[in-house]
């Protein structure tokens, strides 16, 4: 742990730097590449709705040694049409779902699995969704979606500043576009608790965007004050600066959802802790990746083009005869080891 | 990078913040007491039982839209129906904005399918003939006389209807206009036989109440027929109002329900008519309600119902429970290994951001029906990784503000000062995302989102009254002031050169 902390500080002082702003060509590539994949994944095999969003009716029967075509048998004799989906849940739970029912065909299906098993109709854990229930849901969901980005981005344009909240709802888009196309490759269910979960990743994604944006405007205020580095330079030295925190904040959320995972899939099988702490346990890691990797060469390429900032990388690009972007911030050795030897700025509010 | 730094303002009085939180945590724990709120209300989800959710539409060949006050008018005949069922703890709720408005219907236990076939039907509004009334008072009722031109066995129905019990006054929607029936008022103290409906809901095109004011300031409910309700109730007031009392009454049927049996004085041709009587403000609005809602009955899509057995109920809480200690257990543990000594802090700050959540859901249960899900313990699960958050920006900035060379009683202020900042930024953004959920959801997420904000406003309170205090009043203390290798904010941990003293 604490040589883990030594480079905490090493990565403070900028005598180890890792050069996220210079390299953002191979970081962009990476993310495209993803991006494409998620994009061909959800039109060729489209997302795996589960019955919230198509309409249909869920039926749990909780029987040790219960089997499948036991279950099916049962389905059948109740004169349910259609295909219906049967899977055992852990050892001693089997469910059964079918498309939209009606009343009686519902209560039918409740008494063909109550009788096969001999378990109480009360027993068994129902859930029946009415088929305009999905669309109602999604677009819910939507207008949540577009809702909260909307009220962040103002908010982060009038905390911070409009390039920031422009990079950061980028790297949020970003993290939509890959959780989804996970979703979408590895086929699993989706849910209205997946909803939440990847509404809340979104806040949370914000969240490590945030932190590192905000050292970022430290490290930048006065920037133009002096011919020391580049907005890019500067904003590399933050990410590295906050690298630390990121990671220790991003485990740390990660471990309780973990844990929510691992007795959500572990316990109970399937439902709203599974469906709810996968799509954290996946949005977490996106959203840590976007906010390092994406999130600041994105502003940094949007500072970048301001005026201001192109005649200070001129005059720092005389004073150091570096190219400007691509090169590596604050070299190991040397006269400039960092800001802690740096010229001392006397006032900040 | 910078030398001179405000402190903070709360660097002052870091036994002030902490004598207020004491305060706060006591006062709560007595509000607990003193309102014997002592257990957390759980979900469905966790304890078992029916939810059923309705969205609201126009019916089949009605025109119109769905209003507000149609809403609430349906909310009020379900719950009648729902509390026939003698269920302690049923609610009957409308939730989301405006005219987009689900209804939202919980029982608790294993009533399942009855809830789920009595929620769904359709209530109208129908004018039926009064052939028979009588008080129905309990048990015997010997006022109750056989009837002439009504079948026996419906005779002998109306004489054993007892009004009294709450299962008569449900109102299933199951009565058939063209059908003679027996139906006890909603107030369960009269019962009466009626004739087939003559004039429908539909067919009243205005309803209202208002103030006689010559005549003694009376209240009264007036009602306009359309073209078809005038003439169906000019003809039935004709035939009615030259006959004896009862047969001269025209019972305002809802839901199967009497709400309403004026007597017929005049034929009433026009389609205007006025009901008179001895009404409260309150009973003519409530009637004029009646009429002008039921006029648009609105038909129900069943949006989803959930059947939760007890058995999942206790499963799903288990689980919920062992998932946040395992994940509290983690996040405690790293805390302790990463940070040491104020890795304590964050043990200390996460437990009375705890204690405050659990009394919170314990008095919020209590003022305002908050009910705890699995998804809302998800939600407080989730929001523990959030709180911790917010106590390793801070003591990350501490551990900067050192390696720029400050003492650590600086680094404490001046790191508080910056990091501030941040964890009110992020958590604000936390908040957006919790509102945003609250008012676009429907039930489950509505917990997360509830228990999202709610969570995330404590963590605000506690890093501001407690962990910040609580660190500055280590910082005086030598074993982390002199930066000894436990306390997590040894020259090696932080991987600065050796500390140097401010200039």
């Amino acid at each position: 742990m604490s040589k883990f902390s030594g480079l905490g500080g090493r990565l403070y002082r900028g005598e180890t730097s890792i050069d996220f702003i210079g390299r953002r060509r191979r970081w962009y590539a990476i993310s495209g590449i993803f991006i494409l994949l998620s994009i061909a994944a959800l039109s060729l095999q489209g997302l795996h709705l589960g019955i919230e969003f198509k309409g249909g009716s869920s039926f749990t029967v909780t029987k040790a040694g219960a089997t499948v075509d036991q279950a099916r048998a049962a389905v059948t004799s109740a004169g349910i049409p259609g295909e219906s989906i049967i899977q055992t849940i852990g050892s001693e739970k089997i469910r059964v779902q079918t498309g939209a029912l009606d009343t009686a065909q519902n209560n039918a299906v409740q008494d063909a699995l109550a009788a096969k098993f001999s378990v109480k109709v009360e027993s068994i854990d129902t859930q029946i969704v009415g088929p305009s229930w999905g669309k109602e849901i999604t677009r819910k969901a939507l207008y949540g979606l577009f809702g909260f980005l909307i009220c962040v981005m103002l908010y982060l344009a009038m905390a911070f500043e409009p390039k920031m909240a422009i990079a950061a709802i980028a790297a949020v888009v970003h993290d939509v576009f890959i959780t989804v196309g996970i979703y979408a490759l590895v086929g699993f269910d989706v849910t209205p608790a997946t909803v939440i979960g990847f509404l809340t990743i979104l806040g949370y994604s914000l969240y490590d965007t945030v932190v590192v944006f905000d050292k970022i405007r430290e490290n930048t205020r006065t920037i133009t004050a002096s011919s020391k580095s580049t907005y890019s330079q500067a904003t590399n030295l933050a990410v590295n600066q906050t690298l630390v925190r990121s990671m220790n904040t991003s485990l740390i959320a990660l471990l309780p959802v973990g844990s929510i995972l691992f007795v959500g899939a572990g316990l109970l099988g399937a439902g709203t802790l599974k469906d709810l702490s996968l799509a954290l346990f996946i949005g977490l890691a996106v959203g840590t990746y976007s906010s390092i990797f994406i999130a600041p060469p994105v502003l940094a390429q949007l500072r970048e083009k301001e005026p201001a900032m192109q005649a200070l990388a001129k005059r720092v690009g005389g004073r150091t005869a570096t190219a400007e972007t691509s090169a590596p911030v604050v070299s190991v050795g040397g006269e400039r080891r960092g800001p802690r030897n740096q010229p001392k700025r006397k006032h900040r509010k | 990078m910078s030398t001179t730094t405000k402190p903070a303002k709360t660097s002052a009085r870091p036994g002030r913040s902490l004598a207020i939180l004491g305060l706060v945590l006591i006062a709560l724990t007595g509000l607990v007491f003193v309102q014997s709120a002592t257990a957390v209300r759980l979900g469905l989800d966790l304890r078992g039982g029916t939810s059923v959710t309705l969205q609201p539409r126009i019916a089949p060949g009605e025109s119109g839209k769905v209003t507000n006050e149609a809403i609430d008018q349906a909310v009020s005949i379900i719950r009648q129906r729902v509390n026939s069922l003698g269920v302690a703890e049923s609610e009957v709720t409308a939730q989301g904005s405006g005219t987009n408005r689900q209804i939202v219907i919980s029982v608790p236990g294993d009533t399942g399918r009855r809830v789920v076939e009595l929620v769904g039907q359709t209530a109208e509004l129908r004018f039926r003939q009064v052939l028979a009334t009588a008080t129905s008072t309990g048990t015997t009722d010997a006022t109750a006389t056989p009837v002439t031109g009504v079948s026996a066995a419906l005779n002998a129905k109306f004489v054993a209807l007892d009004c009294t019990k709450a299962e008569n006054l449900q109102g299933s929607g199951t009565d058939a206009p063209t059908d003679t029936i027996v139906s006890c008022d909603r107030a369960g103290t009269n019962k009466y036989i009626l004739a087939p409906a003559e004039v429908l809901g539909r067919q009243v095109s205005k309803a209202s109440a208002s103030i006689d004011t010559q005549g003694g300031s009376a209240w009264y409910v007036s009602l306009t027929f359309n073209g078809e309700g005038t003439k169906a109730f000019g003809a039935l007031t004709t035939r009615v109002t030259t006959l004896a009392t009862p047969l001269n009454q025209v019972a305002i049927v809802l839901d199967g329900l009497v709400v309403s049996a004026p007597r017929i004085t005049e034929a009433i041709p026009s389609g205007n008519a006025q009901i008179t009587g001895s009404f409260t403000q309150l009973e003519a609005q409530d009637l004029a309600n009646v009429l002008k809602y039921g006029a648009l009955p609105l038909a129900f899509d069943r949006g989803e119902v959930q059947q939760v057995s007890p058995t999942l109920g206790a499963d799903q809480l288990n689980a919920g429970l062992l998932a946040g200690g395992i994940g509290l257990g983690l996040v405690l543990l790293y805390s302790l290994l990463y940070y040491r000594g104020l890795g304590m802090v964050t043990v200390g700050s996460l437990t009375i951001a705890g204690s405050l959540v659990y009394l919170l859901f314990l008095l919020l249960g209590k003022w305002i029906g908050f009910t705890l899900t699995l998804a809302g313990i998800a939600g407080a699960i989730v929001a523990i990784g959030v709180t911790a958050d917010s106590f390793i920006i801070y003591f990350e900035r501490i551990r900067d503000e050192i390696r720029e060379g400050r003492t650590l009683r600086t680094a404490v202020e001046t790191g508080w000062g910056r990091a501030r900042r941040t964890i009110l930024v992020a958590d604000f953004v936390s908040i957006i995302a919790a509102v945003l959920l609250y008012f676009f959801a429907v039930g489950g997420v509505r917990g997360f989102a509830f228990t999202l904000g709610l969570t995330t406003l404590i963590d605000l309170i506690v890093v501001f009254v407690f962990t910040k205090p609580i660190v500055t009043i280590l910082a005086r203390m030598n074993f982390f002031a002199s930066g000894h290798p436990l306390s997590g904010l040894s020259a090696k941990s932080t991987g600065t050169l050796p500390v140097a003293k401010e200039a």
